[in-house]
Formats: C-alpha cells, sequence, structure tokens
C-alpha cells in the first residue's frame, strides 16, 4: 500500500465515523425524550455531519478520481464503509445512544487532539476545527452518563445495561494495522493504542463517579475499519442512500 | 470593471460588511462575529475570507452569498468568496460591539475566554455562571447544552423566569 492509498484509507476512517455516528443521532430527531434533548442530539449529528464534509472532500482530493463528499457519502457499499463498528450500533434506548456516544467522544477528542499535530497540514486543520466541537460533546455525554448512572434504579440500571452491552466494540479504536503503521511512520496520525490508557482513565473515574462498574477489558469484536460489518450498517445505508440510488444525481 | 483608481478602499468595504446581519443571529452583522477572516484585492479582484463557526453551520453558504450579494449591490463586480478554516473560529473574535448588540437581543454573550484549560481538567469543574440578558440576574439553570443552532445553549433566568439562549464560548 503506498503512503498516497493509505491516506485515503485513513481520511475515510475518519469521515465514515462521523458519517454513520451522525447518521444514527439524526434518527432521534422528533423522538428524542424531551425536546430540548431533540434539538441537542440534532445539533450535535450536525457537527459530525459537518466534519464528515472536510474528510471526505479531502479523502476525495487525495484518491484523485474526481469523488467528492457526496459521492463517498452516498455512492459507496457497506464493504468499502471504513467505520468503527461502535458508531453503527442501533440507538437503543437514551442511555445507550449516550453511553456510545461518550465511549466515542472521549476517544474521538483524544485522536483530534493528536492530529492538531499531524505533518499534513490538511488534516492538522479539520482536526482543530473539529475538536472544538468535539470537546462540547464529550462534556455532554460524560454529564448524561453520571446523571443516568447516578439517578433513579431504573435510569442506573439502563445504563449499567449499556455500557455492558457496547464495551465489546471499543476495542477497535485501539488496535493498530497497515493503515495506522503508515500513518504514524509518516508523522500524520498516533498509534491508536497510545490513546487507550487516557481513554480508560476517563471511563475509569466517570464510571465511579456514576457509580457503574466499568467492564474488564476483553475480547473485542472487530472488522469495521476494514470494511466487515455487522448487520445494522445495511439498513443505515439503504436509508442514507436511498435518494441517490434511486434518483441518481438528484440535486436542489 | 473597477479600474484600481476608482476602486473603493478597503475601509470602505469593511464598512460596508458591517451591514450584513448574520442570517441565524440578525441582531449582529458578519464583521461583529468575526467570521470575515480577510478583506484583500487580488490585482482586480476583491477576495473575502470567510470562516464557519461549526464546521456544520448551515448558515455559511447563507452568509457568503449575502456578501456576495451586498457588495454586488455596491458596484463590485469582480469578487470572490474563499472559506477559510484555520484558523478555527472562537467567540473571542466577536467584537465588544457585537457582544453587546447580543445581550440587547436577549442572547447572553460568551462568558469566559476560549483559550481554556483542557476538557479533561474542565470535566471536573463546576457549570459556570451565566447572568440573565434581562434582569442582569446570575441565578439561572442551564435545560439544554444546545438551542436553536449549534452556537447556543438554552438557559432559564431562575430570578425573572425569561427563558434565553447562550453564546456558546468556543
Amino acid at each position: 500500500m503506498s503512503g498516497q492509498e493509505a491516506l485515503f484509507e485513513y481520511l475515510l476512517r475518519l469521515g465514515d465515523n462521523t458519517l454513520i455516528l451522525g447518521h444514527r443521532l439524526s434518527e432521534w430527531c422528533g423522538h428524542s425524550p424531551a425536546l430540548e434533548e431533540d434539538l441537542a442530539l440534532s445539533n450535535v449529528a450536525l457537527d459530525l455531519i459537518g466534519q464528515t464534509q472536510l474528510w471526505l472532500n479531502l479523502a476525495g482530493e487525495i484518491e484523485g478520481k474526481g469523488r467528492d463528499a457526496d459521492k463517498l457519502a452516498y455512492l459507496r457499499d457497506g464493504r468499502d464503509f471504513r467505520n468503527v463498528l461502535l458508531v453503527e450500533q442501533p440507538n437503543g434506548d437514551f442511555a445507550a445512544t449516550m453511553a456510545r456516544q461518550f465511549y466515542f467522544d472521549a476517544w474521538h477528542y483524544l485522536l483530534l487532539r493528536e492530529l492538531t499535530g499531524s505533518k499534513e497540514a490538511r488534516i492538522a486543520e479539520i482536526a482543530a476545527k473539529g475538536l472544538k466541537e468535539v470537546t462540547y460533546h464529550l462534556e455532554r455525554s460524560q454529564e448524561w452518563v453520571l446523571r443516568l448512572g447516578d439517578g433513579t434504579e431504573e435510569s442506573h440500571r439502563r445504563m449499567q445495561t449499556a455500557i455492558d452491552d457496547l464495551w465489546m466494540y471499543t476495542g477497535e479504536m485501539f488496535e493498530s494495522d497497515a493503515v495506522d503503521e503508515a500513518m504514524v511512520r509518516d508523522g500524520i496520525g498516533p498509534d491508536p493504542s497510545s490513546l487507550h490508557e487516557p481513554w480508560l482513565g476517563l471511563m475509569r473515574s466517570t464510571a465511579e463517579e456514576a457509580t457503574l462498574t466499568l467492564p474488564q477489558p476483553g475480547w473485542a469484536q472487530r472488522g469495521g475499519k476494514r470494511g466487515i460489518h455487522s448487520e445494522h450498517l445495511g439498513y443505515i445505508l439503504a436509508d442514507l442512500q436511498f435518494l441517490q440510488r434511486a434518483y441518481p444525481n438528484a440535486t436542489w | 470593471m473597477t479600474s484600481s483608481l476608482t476602486r473603493p478602499g478597503l475601509e470602505q468595504i469593511r464598512t460596508w460588511l458591517e451591514e450584513v446581519p448574520d442570517p441565524e443571529v440578525p441582531a449582529v452583522s458578519v464583521m461583529d462575529l468575526g467570521i470575515v477572516r480577510d478583506v484583500q484585492w487580488a490585482g482586480d479582484e476583491l477576495v473575502v475570507a470567510i470562516t464557519p463557526t461549526y464546521s456544520g453551520c448551515p448558515a455559511t453558504s447563507v452568509i457568503a452569498f449575502d456578501i456576495e450579494a451586498a457588495l454586488r449591490a455596491r458596484g463590485l463586480d469582480r469578487l470572490r468568496v474563499e472559506r477559510r478554516l484555520s484558523p478555527p473560529w472562537t467567540t473571542d473574535w466577536i467584537s465588544e460591539d457585537g457582544r453587546r448588540k447580543l445581550e440587547a437581543y436577549g442572547i447572553a454573550p460568551p462568558a469566559e475566554n476560549a483559550g481554556g484549560p483542557s476538557v479533561f481538567d474542565r470535566l471536573l469543574r463546576k457549570p459556570l455562571t451565566i447572568a440573565c440578558p434581562r434582569c442582569k440576574s446570575e441565578n439561572t439553570s442551564r435545560i439544554s447544552e444546545f438551542g436553536s443552532t449549534p452556537c447556543k445553549a438554552q438557559y432559564r433566568c431562575d430570578a425573572c423566569l425569561e427563558p434565553f439562549d447562550y453564546f456558546k464560548c468556543i
């Protein structure tokens, strides 16, 4: 794999993570437990979709085959998506959505913080922009984990179930492969395993304050970064891509 | 065609841009918000650089359009609006005038300097005190981290009971 090919793959991972999670969050629009939460989830989705445009447009530019963010988002099949499995997991109840968000936000924050020092100036720029937004996402999702974990018996039960159920999807975020190694070699991105300790530190202190029991690191479900997805991604794409598939090149 | 002899000065152009309102917060101009990063002549073409407040802010393309329309109405026919990402926008760029206009409009301006501590430190700290833009009481509570746009949060004044938007500090 050439440096350019690895960089293209890496940018797809960054853009697909934000695209798929942004889509998942947008599914809450009109269905949230309270109007304020409806607005908040949609706004987080909007931030993530905005970041997607930046990442995938840059991916298209690096690839050099005339694909832009829209073409990459709407006209690829499931096997070509590079998001981690965590972000495609169903919304479940509000606790599951916020647990997924907290796991992701903490990792996303640590990753973007590293990427602001990337040797690839365009990546550093996008990371600096996104980091401000993601800082806010992280503060919000942590607050919900605390509130529900240290809340009523029912909210505690739901949050504990959520962090248990989603735990096996977190390991993949810290695993390294040939693409990550190429990024480390070229000074573009960090070794994913270097993010694990600070991430775990925040998870532990938050779980303790929230009176939750953090699962033990163990077997991890993996594959998303290579395009091997859970069955959920296909349903997401059927929804997300419907218009462009049914009416190719439709614009407004 | 604008020749270098007749073309308006940059100060004049900036004054015109002071009159272009932000589409989502029309009480302040695109200059007040610090969205316009640069105004330069490149030969006989005017280049206006703007930066988005948030990556996904849908107002950015409307702002570019409004700026172009306002300047064309002033007779500038060769101009280009450029999108610039770096350095990323911060609420520290909102002018003093802009902060006053926000408050008068009922939106509490950003409370603190954006270059604060990192999130892992901030996560341990208590929430900020935000004063009510109507009665100035500091007895307020946050209803939601987000408001009508990504750049705002929702608060309520517990003294005068007025709900209000807070322009978040980033």
